[in-house]
């Protein structure tokens, strides 16, 4: 809690020694926004804001860098950020993704803020205009208020954040619309002109604001949306070249909500549903590949038989219950595993190399995952792996001792912070391995069992009695 | 070219076996699928529910394995085990048998080592099946040194398959039994092996067989009082050899020592009642001994006579009067309670009531030796009768084992299991010699009618011939009905068993199977729930009270500290638990501070129907606790000593902890339809007082089906 005030002082800090250090140094201004809309969705406890920013350069040379301010609270919970530069008119649009790259301004006001610089396709003429899209998404982001509640209340958190766009840019003209999940809203912070129509609330238009300019509001509005949370997973994905591919997965669940107080009724639970735990949830479900086979669910005590599985050609659904409801605060642990057929997801590349082609993520529909380890366990034998992921993780090799192993096999670690679902998308491994290693283990079995029988056979010809 | 045939012939010739070959052959290929046998049928409860620990005591084990494959063999040894008996917790090294726990790891590391990658858990759940695999072998080469080869296979079969043993031996009950009867089986035959052969080196392995058992189970006490009465049995009987001197005193003396190294067991080996027969045996067989000797020396048989006269009245006395003054100074402790109830059962009820409360401490119905035995009730005398006709060194031995297994049998449920060898050894011998004397019958019968003319081999065939030429004309058709009517017998008793493991022994009792409306199979897997919720949502250090049942599994499952468990070591603290769950709320709430408990369990059967719960179980803990605290009387819970929980229940039953834990907020449910709400199904009534009120407690957690029940114990009041 003290924790959860001091940051907010600091941003509070922060805000004023923006205000003031407007005027200091800052990046070349080149770029002038000349209309900027922000359409944050709070509907669940991912944050998802759309930017659409239209960019003039108003310098005299040509510039390609679009550079984005945030402050320091939101680059802490910021799971990704993504920038589209957006093409042609009205309906037919096509919209080209950009990269973007955090930056350090040296130059800019001495305060916390940080920079994402969004490098443009085409560096931009003085006096050219571009639309660009900008999708940023936040994770432990909403504040519980109350931060405790009981079984029967529903759960209200405060999003903090600024009316103004914070910028490094004059922005001409700006809008702000906030989605909450119900039309519950306690209380908002009005800036004129602000209006709120159903589950809508529209900040702006503004006017001409000067770069840095900032305003800060909150938002204190229900949502009972399940906040689950997965605060590690372990993903371990085994490759047997004789045809099978296991994926382990350990899950360390939490209901990172308002936290639960007091009794937990059972009969107020079954009998009074609608008004008892609307923010607990008790299903989860999880999208497996197609043909998926041996799917367990279990924990460290054993099996939990609460899980129902849905097949069909194109996707595996599996429902899964935890042993009790999650409430606020709530943790729960468990396994899932199923085995997946080799030929769907190993290939051969043209340069003699085989290549595990995989989802990175995590199948549980809707999960943040605080930290998501991918072990990739490749078969005895294989040498020189290399992993190709989308966006950047970090990764080392380890070894692994799994059955009849004699030199163990190699295990390629991928970790990733601050995991949302949009970042799914396929990765790769490449590896080389000689067929023949395949043959080992039987070999060894066959070898041993051989030994064993030769022994068998000395030991009743041979006499071995002192006594003759 | 023409060496060719002959050596083809010589080849074929080479791949032909001889009779003994053949007969070996089929002996180790029926061992085989006997010990596979042995295996798989016990493996019912891994196939309908799956790979887990089951019931009470095997949890413990379990949790003592994790710890010992973790922390080591120093550590474990060592371990002062601060998650039970809060605050005394307890010495788990020096109060536990380490046998099974060390088996364990060691089969672990064995597997490890040579690379399959299994975790501890399959290990400690497939251990009993493998040690029941094990003592099938044990059983044959037992029956076959007291009989012949052939009662050893057929005793291999018969335990193979028995009720008795496999209701202590399915996979998943990883408990000191599983190993134990093994030992005590291995003990037993390596002894008899010693008896018979005069061998230091079998004595040894008796020695080492026992040092095994002692560490595995307290049933070792069983062994240590068998052997000594059998020898006195052979001295009284005039069969003492100087086979029997080296066997019992090399075993006693090397199986003493090594017994006291189990910290659990120690100096009680030398002064514990229970261990005085052994040691008085071993005195007794030295003055045999000595008087051998002395009668050796002596040619005069008179001088002899008033020499023996004289040593064995001192002897006599000098043991009377060591053991008289080793009991009153307290050298010698007293029997134990357990040993006693086991003599007189009816000692426990009227003096110990925590060992009567134990339901597999009741003494046995006819019914469960039906199930547990089947046929062998009935081949068990025929079998005797087959001992007594062949009396030798060993089939005395059995014939003791037999009778007195069967006895404790009778006195508890629980000690079927170690009779269970004993009755497959001796029924085995009676199966074996009738359908081996019915065959000769058939056999020789054929011989007189085809070989007329050829010369009988065997002098015994020849006899028997003669003797069967002037039999009855109807003998082969009744041998061979006799025959069937025997493999009818033997298959019914393997269809029993098979049905009793499957229906009966195959249930881990943490996850309730019952069948829905639609008869589909329906899960109630709320002891999980619980314990799950236990380990995840409360803080690590928080002391949970229940009834002594679940102790070992909330510290298992649930990873949280224990008031009370299954090692029901202090009377005193378990009668505490007892008095603060039959007293009021606001009186029990004093005891409940004292304890430092943050949340009390209770274990409620209302919802589902589920008989074993704590209501039932709690006129026990009024008892236990009564025993110890005069306050609780029984007779207040009770209505003309009937116990009842609806409405014409005793005030004090309505208003007591438990009543109010198990029931709260029950008032409201709906479990039946067409019935009141707050009809127990359980007990199969309308709950006497609906509106319970706690002030002290409150609900933190109920599981599904309402079988486990958490309260939280909440912080006492400021006083200003």
């Amino acid at each position: 809690m003290e924790a959860r005030i001091r940051a907010r002082v600091n941003l509070a800090l922060t805000f004023f020694a923006l205000l003031f250090f407007v005027a200091g140094s800052s990046p070349p201004r080149q770029f002038v926004i000349s209309n900027a809309e922000r359409r944050i969705d709070l509907s669940s406890h991912i944050i998802n804001v759309h930017l659409t920013l239209k960019v003039e350069n108003a310098g005299t040379r040509p510039a390609s860098e679009v550079v984005l301010a945030l402050t320091p609270t939101e680059v802490d919970h910021l799971a990704m950020v993504d920038a589209s530069a957006i093409k042609g008119k009205r309906k037919k649009t096509t919209s080209l993704r950009l990269e973007v790259k955090p930056t350090e301004l040296p130059d800019a006001p001495p305060i916390d803020t940080k920079y994402f610089t969004i490098y443009l396709a085409n560096p931009l003429n003085s006096g050219e205009s571009t639309t660009l899209e900008v999708l940023y998404v936040f994770t432990h982001f909403l504040e519980p208020f109350p931060a405790e509640i009981a079984q029967s209340e529903s759960q209200l958190v405060f999003y903090h954040d600024t009316a103004l766009i914070l910028s490094s840019y004059h922005i001409k003209q700006q809008t702000t619309f906030i989605k909450t999940p119900s039309t519950k809203v306690e209380s908002f912070i009005r800036m004129e002109p602000t209006n709120r129509v159903g589950t809508e609330i529209k900040y702006g238009p503004y006017e001409d604001r000067p770069p840095y300019s900032i305003s800060p509001i909150h938002v204190h509005f229900e949502n009972n949306s399940p906040f689950a949370v997965v605060e590690e997973l372990v993903q371990e994905i085994e490759i047997s070249h004789w045809g099978n591919i296991q994926v382990t997965e350990h899950y360390k669940l939490i209901h990172a909500g308002a936290r639960h107080k007091g009794v937990f009724s059972r009969v107020d639970y079954q009998s009074r549903q609608s008004s008892n735990g609307a923010s607990s949830f008790r299903y989860l479900l999880a999208r497996l590949p197609p043909r998926v086979h041996s799917v367990y669910y279990r924990d460290e005590i054993g099996n939990i038989s609460s899980s129902h599985l849905r097949t069909d050609s194109l996707k595996s659904e599996l429902q899964i219950e935890p042993r009790y409801p999650l409430f606020g605060g709530w943790k729960a642990t468990f396994v899932i595993g199923y085995g997946l057929p080799l030929q769907d997801f190993l290939f051969e590349s043209s340069d003699d190399k085989r290549y595990l082609n995989f989802t990175f993520g995590c199948p549980l529909i809707g999960m943040v995952v605080d930290k998501l380890t991918i072990k990739v366990v490749l078969p005895e034998g294989s040498t020189d792996p290399s992993p190709v992921v989308p966006f950047p993780v970090e990764h080392h090799l380890e070894a692994k001792y799994s059955s009849l192993d004699v030199v163990g096999r190699t295990v390629v670690v991928l970790e990733k912070k601050n995991f949302v679902p949009m970042h799914n998308s396929h990765f790769q491994v490449y590896y080389s391995f000689k067929p023949i290693f395949m043959l080992a283990e039987s070999l060894m079995l066959a070898s041993a069992f051989f030994m064993l029988f030769v022994a068998c056979v000395a030991y009743i010809h041979i006499d071995l009695s002192i006594r003759k | 070219m023409a060496t060719m045939p002959a050596s083809a012939s010589d080849l074929l010739k080479s791949f032909k076996l001889k009779t003994k070959q053949q007969e070996l052959l089929i002996r180790v290929s029926i061992l085989c699928l006997v010990y596979i046998l042995a295996f798989i049928t016990r493996l019912f409860s891994v196939l309908r529910y799956e790979s887990m620990i089951h019931e009470f005591d095997p949890y413990f084990n379990y949790r003592t394995t994790l710890y010992l494959t973790e922390n080591g063999f120093y550590d474990f040894w060592n371990w002062f085990d601060y998650e039970s008996w809060y605050p005394l917790g307890r010495i788990v090294g020096g109060t536990l048998y380490p046998g099974l726990m060390v088996t364990a790891v060691l089969i672990y590391r064995i597997l490890r080592f040579l690379r399959f990658a299994v975790h501890i858990r399959e290990v400690c759940v497939l251990t009993a099946p493998f040690f029941a695999s094990n003592t099938t072998l044990v059983a044959y080469f037992f029956g076959k040194e007291i009989w012949d080869s052939g009662a050893g296979l057929v005793a291999a079969i018969l335990i193979a398959v028995c009720p008795g043993y496999i209701s202590r031996s399915v996979a998943g009950s990883y408990d000191n039994e599983g190993v134990a009867i093994f030992a005590l089986l291995f003990t037993f035959y390596v002894f008899v092996k010693a008896v018979n052969t005069g061998s230091l080196a079998w004595s040894l392995a008796s020695a080492f067989g026992y040092f095994y058992m002692v560490s595995a189970w307290g049933g070792y006490v069983f062994i240590i009082n068998l052997i000594p009465l059998y020898v006195l049995v052979l001295l009284i009987t005039g069969r003492y050899s100087m086979r029997l001197y080296v066997a019992y005193n090399c075993m006693y003396i090397l199986g003493m020592l090594l017994a006291m190294q189990i910290r659990f067991v120690g100096f009680q080996h030398v002064q514990s009642g229970e261990h005085m027969a052994a040691m008085g045996v071993f005195f007794l067989m030295q003055v045999f001994y000595f008087l051998d000797w002395v009668k050796h020396m002596l040619s005069d048989t008179k001088l002899f006579q008033a020499f023996l006269r004289i040593t064995v009245t001192s002897a006599v006395a000098v043991g009377g009067i060591a053991l008289g003054l080793g009991m009153v100074s307290g050298y010698i402790s007293p029997w134990t309670g357990r040993f006693y109830s086991l003599l007189d059962p009816t000692y426990a009820k009227d003096h110990i009531p925590i060992i009567a409360s134990v339901s597999e401490h009741q003494p046995t119905a006819w019914s469960s030796f039906m199930f547990d035995f089947h046929i062998l009730l009935f081949l068990f005398p025929a079998g005797l009768y087959f001992c007594f006709k062949r009396l030798s060194d060993a089939t005395i031995f059995i014939v003791m084992y037999g009778l007195t297994s069967m006895y404790f049998a009778g006195v508890m449920v629980r000690l079927i299991l170690v009779a269970t060898p004993a009755v497959c050894l001796i029924s085995a011998i009676a199966v074996s010699t009738t359908v081996k004397n019915l065959t000769v019958l058939l056999r020789s019968k054929n011989k007189v009618v085809q070989t007329g003319s050829t010369k009988g081999s065997g002098g015994s065939k020849s006899s028997s011939k003669a003797l069967l030429d002037q039999s009855q004309p109807f003998q082969k058709n009744g041998a061979i009905a006799l025959l069937f009517g025997a493999f009818y017998l033997l298959s019914r008793y393997a269809t029993h068993c098979t049905w009793v493991t499957s229906e009966a022994y195959s249930s881990p009792s943490i996850v309730l199977a019952a069948r829905g409306a639609h008869g589909n199979r329906v899960i109630f897997d709320d002891y999980r729930e619980a314990y799950f919720w236990l380990r995840q949502n409360t803080p690590q250090d928080a002391k949970v009270m229940s009834w002594w049942d679940y102790g070992y599994q909330i510290t298992a499952m649930g990873n949280r500290t224990v008031i009370v468990d299954n090692n029901t070591w202090n009377n005193t603290h378990i009668a505490t638990v007892g008095r603060a769950m039959s007293s009021y709320e606001d009186e029990a709430i004093e005891i409940i501070r004292s304890l430092d408990v943050d949340y009390v369990l209770v274990v409620f059967g209302g919802v589902t129907g589920y008989s074993s719960d704590d209501i039932n179980k709690f006129l026990w803990m009024v008892r236990i606790g009564g025993g110890v605290f005069p306050v609780i009387k029984e007779p207040d819970y009770l209505v003309n000593g009937e116990y009842r929980v609806d409405k014409g229940a005793a005030p004090k039953m309505l208003n007591c902890l438990m009543y109010k834990l198990c029931y709260y907020r029950f008032g409201e449910m709906m479990t039946e339809y067409g019935k009141p709400p707050g009809y127990d199904r359980a007990r199969g009534v309308e709950i006497g007082n609906k509106d319970v009120k706690l002030e002290h407690l409150e609900e933190a957690f109920t599981t599904s089906n309402w079988i486990v029940r958490i309260y939280r114990v909440k912080p006492a009041n400021n006083r200003w």
